[in-house]
């Protein structure tokens, strides 16, 4: 929990600043959606998180959130393709996304940074490829559907819980679960650490890892189609650029080590979170917004320094207890 | 008069949070004298060279070369004054070639330009001080360990320096390379250069110096001289107490066999065939120089490299090893020669270290509930590891405790078969003799031990038969009656044992 502090201590401070100088900000209105926001952003962050642990980079994320998000209304839309069929077959591509990723960087030993980068070359290619640089919609149809990503759950007249950051909940969970309750997760962390070691223990050490690219793409692809059903008007080129970036800066400001080994799962949606807020803070203070990722920037640096001189002094304070 | 003492260190006292790892600790080094520095792990050794080679500050005291106080605040300035400290750890760049490491951060040059033919010239001179004859322009990573070493005393030799400090010089070097050593520091001290031997090895020591400076504590506990040098004082200095009956070897019985390797080969030797036979309750000793192809067996019994051919049985089974989890359901463990690298997470908790290989074997997928504390305690107890640091990083133990952790993980298995690499590897002498104990212990309860080491007098002193390894294969047995440290050298350089 002493990890979470600095992390929860920025939120609140960001939260805080933007809330006394601009009373607007916390209508019910902006906070839900920002709330919005932080579900979608953190639903491919926990994925990328997952990636870091076990010592990887995922930068394909942006680009498979963009595939996604025209291949659905083209299968929905342009061929008629039924909901659940157009779902089995998006969960499909993703898997095999993901284990693809796995395969390459376990078993040819590429570099993970050097595998997603081509990911997200080849994955942005064939999305405006197959589109035609077309921009892909679903039109007035499928609002069923569409309320994944734009409807919320009532709790007061002006306020109430968008749908995304239900399914962060829900997602976040479970792969806090999964990260420290169960053996695949220790694991993971183990590996991330130190994966000859791992690998010297008896662990399938490959199949971990192409697990965890799997939930990484998996997650970019739960994120792709929310993306996609948001805004409703998907163009190929631009959808989804950059969002590895911000997944990535999620991570690290929730306490991921790009060295692997490290992170907690309610550190990554609370970076997440604190992301969405700077963006919000930026644009309802009327900073320009040209300044919005200098601003971003400085403050994920900001972040991560603090936490190494944090580590520091408790590392001291480790070295103290234990002679 | 005579002259003063090349190095002076008086009251030299470094504190680190929380601990005092010197305290007045004084030391005196004369021109072509070999000193060797002992010590149990923690005894301040490591702590003192870095002062005197310039890594660390001293918190206080003083230092003086040949008379004249100096203060280092840089590795440069130690250098300057002629002091030069070999990492246990070899330092070289082994992409580059041995003349660019020899005068790495030194090189001659004009303007800027690098003087290459110099290098080359004055890299074959020096070079050959330490008996070694290469041309200047191969690549390091081409040589093996024994030629690093000396390549690196020719690198303190290109520095002029007056007093090389050694870290475990022996650690990786075979009997040869090490007895090769052995001479280069002679002819070094013959040249008044004198020498800081700083080694776990207590026949090394007991060979090579002219003086023992015992730590203790961080503080000094003895001087040794002359005549007093022996293996027994040292080690009653080091520990504070008489260890009688260091190898406490009780008669065993050995049981049923319990592995059958035959006609096997590793893939680094394909064209040699192994055969073993280990039985419950044994403890077999395999020896050789490095690079014999012990840690390749040891890796392919433990599924980590295929065997090119040949079966093993375990307990009359045919046994296919395709990963480490084949060997581990059949109730094989190894602890690997490098205990940082292949054997703990070194940032993780004691606890999660211990359980890391028996967690896949008790086919849970969720963790929690008591049974991996519990466990992990008991095994804590049982192996005498300070309980109090169940749940701190494992990084912050000792050599000892580190490797005790790895011991305790492949315990927790309940093994059949243990595979030991270099278990004693640089842990003190204290924490080599509970890990004797505890070898017995699992070897009476059943357990077959193949224990792959370097130091000889250990396997002597521990084993019930040894296999000698000789390029790949198996170069002979010996039994009790036959096992001496002629006879497993003989065996190791390829020749017939007496």
């Amino acid at each position: 929990m002493k990890k979470l502090a600095g992390i929860s201590g920025l939120f609140l401070a960001v939260f805080v600043f933007t809330g006394v100088l601009e009373p607007n900000f916390l209508t019910g209105y902006n906070l839900q959606n920002t709330l919005r926001w932080t579900g979608l952003f953190g639903i491919i962050s926990v994925g990328t998180a997952f990636v870091i642990i076990t010592g990887g980079i995922d930068l394909s994320v942006g680009s498979v959130v963009g595939l996604v998000g025209v291949v659905t209304p083209m299968l929905l839309v342009g061929l008629g393709w039924p909901v659940w069929l157009t779902l089995v077959m998006v969960l499909a591509a993703v898997l095999l996304i993901g284990f693809v990723h796995g395969i390459l960087v376990t078993r040819v030993n590429l570099q993970s940074f050097v595998v997603t980068l081509c990911g997200l070359l080849i994955y942005r290619g064939l999305a405006r490829w197959i589109t035609g640089d077309q921009t892909q919609g679903f039109g007035m149809a499928f609002d069923g559907l569409r309320q994944l990503a734009i409807g919320r759950i009532p709790v007061t007249h002006s306020f109430g819980l968008p749908i995304p950051f239900v399914i962060l909940l829900v997602l976040a969970v479970a792969s806090a679960v999964l990260l420290n309750c169960t053996v695949w997760g220790r694991y993971m962390k183990a590996l991330g650490h130190n994966e000859e070691a791992a690998r010297f223990s008896g662990i399938n050490t490959n199949r971990m890892v192409t697990f965890a690219y799997i939930i990484g793409a998996v997650t970019a692809g739960l994120g792709g189609l929310l993306f996609a059903l948001d805004v409703n008007s998907v163009q190929p080129a631009a959808q989804g650029s950059f969002y590895e970036l911000y997944a990535i800066a999620a991570a690290v400001l929730g306490g991921c080590s790009l060295r692997g080994g490290e992170g907690s799962i309610a550190g990554v949606v609370i970076g997440a979170a604190v992301l969405r807020l700077l963006y919000n803070a930026i644009n309802i203070l009327g900073i320009s917004t040209q300044l919005e990722f200098a601003i971003i920037g400085a403050v994920i640096l900001c972040g991560v320094t603090a936490d190494e001189m944090v580590k520091r002094l408790s590392a001291v304070r480790a070295l103290r207890r234990a002679t | 008069m005579q002259a003063p003492p090349l190095l002076v260190a008086e009251k030299v006292t470094k504190r680190f949070p929380g601990v005092v790892a010197l305290r007045e600790v004084d030391l005196t080094v004369d021109s072509g004298e070999v000193v060797a520095i002992i010590g149990e792990n923690g005894a301040g050794k490591t702590t003192l060279m870095k002062i005197l080679a310039g890594i660390l500050p001293a918190d206080g005291g003083a230092l003086a070369v040949a008379g004249k106080p100096v203060v280092f605040s840089t590795v440069r300035q130690a250098v300057a004054q002629g002091i030069v400290l070999i990492h246990q750890e070899l330092s070289q760049l082994s992409n580059l070639s041995v003349g660019a490491n020899i005068f790495l951060g030194r090189e001659p040059r004009t303007l800027g330009w690098i003087r290459r033919r110099r290098i080359a010239r004055e890299a074959v001179r020096i070079m050959r001080r330490v008996g070694l004859d290469l041309s200047p322009d191969i690549s390091v990573a081409s040589l093996p360990i024994g030629q690093r070493q000396l390549l690196e005393i020719a690198r303190a030799l290109s520095a002029d320096a007056r007093l090389i400090i050694m870290d475990e010089p022996t650690s990786s070097l075979s009997e040869r390379e090490a007895a090769r050593l052995f001479g280069v520091i002679s002819e070094l001290t013959a040249g008044g250069v004198a020498i800081l031997y700083v080694s776990h090895r207590l026949r090394e020591v007991e060979a090579i110096a002219d003086r023992v400076v015992v730590l203790m504590d961080g503080k000094n506990a003895a001087e040794l001289v002359g005549s007093d040098i022996s293996h027994g004082t040292m080690v009653r200095s080091m520990v504070g107490r008489d260890i009688s009956g260091y190898y406490a070897r009780k008669p065993r019985l050995k049981g049923a066999c319990v592995m059958e390797v035959s006609a096997a080969a590793t893939t680094a030797w394909p064209d040699c065939s192994v055969s073993i036979k280990l039985h419950r309750g044994e403890i077999v000793g395999l020896a050789g120089l490095v690079g014999a192809g012990r840690t390749a067996l040891l890796h392919a019994l433990f599924g980590l490299d295929r065997f090119a051919h040949g079966k093993v049985r375990m307990n009359g089974q045919p046994l296919l090893l395709t990963a480490p989890r084949d060997a581990m359901a059949a109730g094989i463990g190894l602890v690997p020669e490098d205990r940082a690298g292949q054997g703990l997470v070194l940032e993780m908790i004691v606890q999660h270290n211990m359980s890391l290989a028996s967690l896949t074997q008790r086919r849970r997928i969720v963790l929690g509930g008591a049974w991996e504390r519990t466990f992990c305690r008991d095994m804590i107890r049982r192996l005498c590891i300070d309980s109090m640091r169940q749940r701190s990083a494992v990084r912050l133990l000792s050599g000892g405790n580190q490797q005790k952790v790895v011991l305790g993980k492949w315990l927790l298995l309940g093994p059949a078969v243990l595979l030991l690499d270099e278990p004693t590897r640089g842990i003190d002498v204290g924490a080599k003799q509970e890990i004797y104990q505890t070898m017995e212990a699992l070897a009476e309860g059943g357990i077959a031990i193949l224990f792959a080491s370097s130091e000889l007098e250990e396997i002597l002193g521990i084993a019930d038969r040894v296999l000698v390894m000789h390029e790949g294969k198996v170069a002979g047995e010996l039994t009790r009656e036959r096992m001496t440290e002629e006879n497993v050298m003989h065996l190791a350089t390829g020749q017939r044992a007496a």
